[in-house]
């Protein structure tokens, strides 16, 4: 292991990673303000009318980038999980239970500016196809894992039942993904995807891809906040807490 | 094997696992997982017959009829054609050559009565001066071909 660049297995360590998580997360919310004003500015007023939706398909701006990170997190929460499991590191738990919230926000998120979104274009502010039925499935299920791994009072215990439920509810994210793709849905197909190019104008692009951007910071900053609480409160007797120079009062 | 190694073995076996029942199941359920069933669909008899249900599709050109508030037009998926009747309000993005999806009940006169109509609009999004562009071109390629 020595000879590896970064000992990764350093940072597994709470003890270690609680301090590293203390200096990164303000970067990464400066980064997330920043990115934020110039992708709202871009959506508002830099991009264009649609020319079928007019001023309507502005929310895209919001509910795509939610959505993807809805996605996204449940799979780093899924990674962490396996992590969690195969290593038995602390630390991931910790993680897994740093991000649910997040994750459950934009999963919120995506469902409530998809309801706005869909009322005036479409007609109804819900439907039960299959697109819009497995987003508000990932949605329970993170906030089923919030509040399973909030029933159990072992940390331990409560972080390997979570780490199953997250192994086996990864699988509903490419459902989501290819939902519109498998079946009949009322819900468009992709715009942006790795298989063709992307059918929107540039400028709509770049905000979409700017306000995802931010979405990313925001979400990797308040889960190293959030992570830090949590690994003080749960190292609470630790001698490495007490030593630590915020508790030296 | 290190315990760790069994570990990760039992994880991924799981999710393999998990994976290929979610497949199996998704397989099973497909028609109930579609939202709406296409003209063609509904002339093989794919369409339950007894309860109501969406039809989804094109608004064929020129089809369109308001008498009153009931708004008669065709759904169309290229191949076949469904007269839809529908009393009450269409939602904003309803336009003929536009994508539509109609809940209701097949008559037997092959008429479909719909109590729901919703816009199903595609994922392309730009300024009105590029659609407007791309009309041009297509209208240019449509002469050309005459």
């Amino acid at each position: 292991m020595s000879q590896r660049l970064i000992n990764w297995f350093k940072f597994a360590s709470p003890a270690s990673f609680y301090p590293l998580a203390g200096t990164l997360w303000p970067w990464f919310a400066g980064l997330a303000s920043v990115l934020c004003a110039v992708g709202l500015w871009i959506s508002f007023f830099v991009a264009p009318t649609d020319f079928q939706q007019g001023e309507g398909y502005r929310i895209i701006f919001i509910h795509v980038p939610a959505s993807w990170m809805s996605m996204f997190i449940y799979c780093v929460m899924a990674f962490w999980a396996a992590i969690g499991i195969t290593f038995n590191t602390r630390l991931s738990g910790m993680m897994s239970s740093a991000l649910a919230p997040t994750g459950a926000l934009f999963a919120f998120l995506s469902l409530w500016t998809g309801a706005l979104w869909g009322k005036p274009m479409w007609g109804a502010w819900w439907v039960w196809d299959a697109r819009l039925t497995s987003e508000l499935i990932l949605f329970f299920l993170y906030i089923g894992y919030i509040a399973l791994t909030s029933a159990i009072d072992d940390p331990r215990r409560a972080d390997k039942a979570g780490a199953i439920v997250a192994l086996v509810g990864v699988i509903n994210v490419p459902i989501i993904y290819f939902s519109v793709k498998w079946w009949n849905t009322l819900h468009q197909g992709a715009s942006v995807s790795m298989t063709k190019a992307p059918t929107m104008a540039t400028t709509m692009l770049w905000g979409m891809l700017i306000m995802a951007l931010a979405f990313w910071m925001y979400s990797i900053a308040i889960a190293l906040y959030r992570v830090r609480a949590i690994i003080l409160e749960r190292e609470r007797h630790a001698t490495w807490v007490a030593e630590l120079p915020e508790m030296q009062r | 094997m290190k315990p760790r190694q069994k570990r990760l073995a039992i994880v991924l076996g799981g999710l393999a696992a998990v994976g290929i029942a979610a497949t199996l199941i998704l397989n099973a359920f497909q028609s109930n997982l579609v939202f709406f069933f296409t003209p063609t669909q509904v002339a093989g008899g794919e369409a339950p017959k007894d309860r109501p249900f969406r039809i989804g599709g094109l608004v064929k050109e020129g089809s369109l009829q308001r008498n009153d508030i009931t708004a008669r037009f065709i759904v169309t998926d290229t191949a076949r054609e469904i007269p839809v009747a529908y009393k009450g309000i269409l939602p904003d993005l309803f336009s003929e050559g536009k994508g539509v999806v109609a809940q209701g009940t097949l008559g037997a006169d092959g008429n479909f009565t719909a109590s729901e109509v919703l816009a199903k609009h595609d994922e392309n999004y730009m300024p009105p001066e590029a659609q407007a562009a791309v009309d041009k071109a297509h209208e240019a390629s449509r002469t050309l071909k005459q």
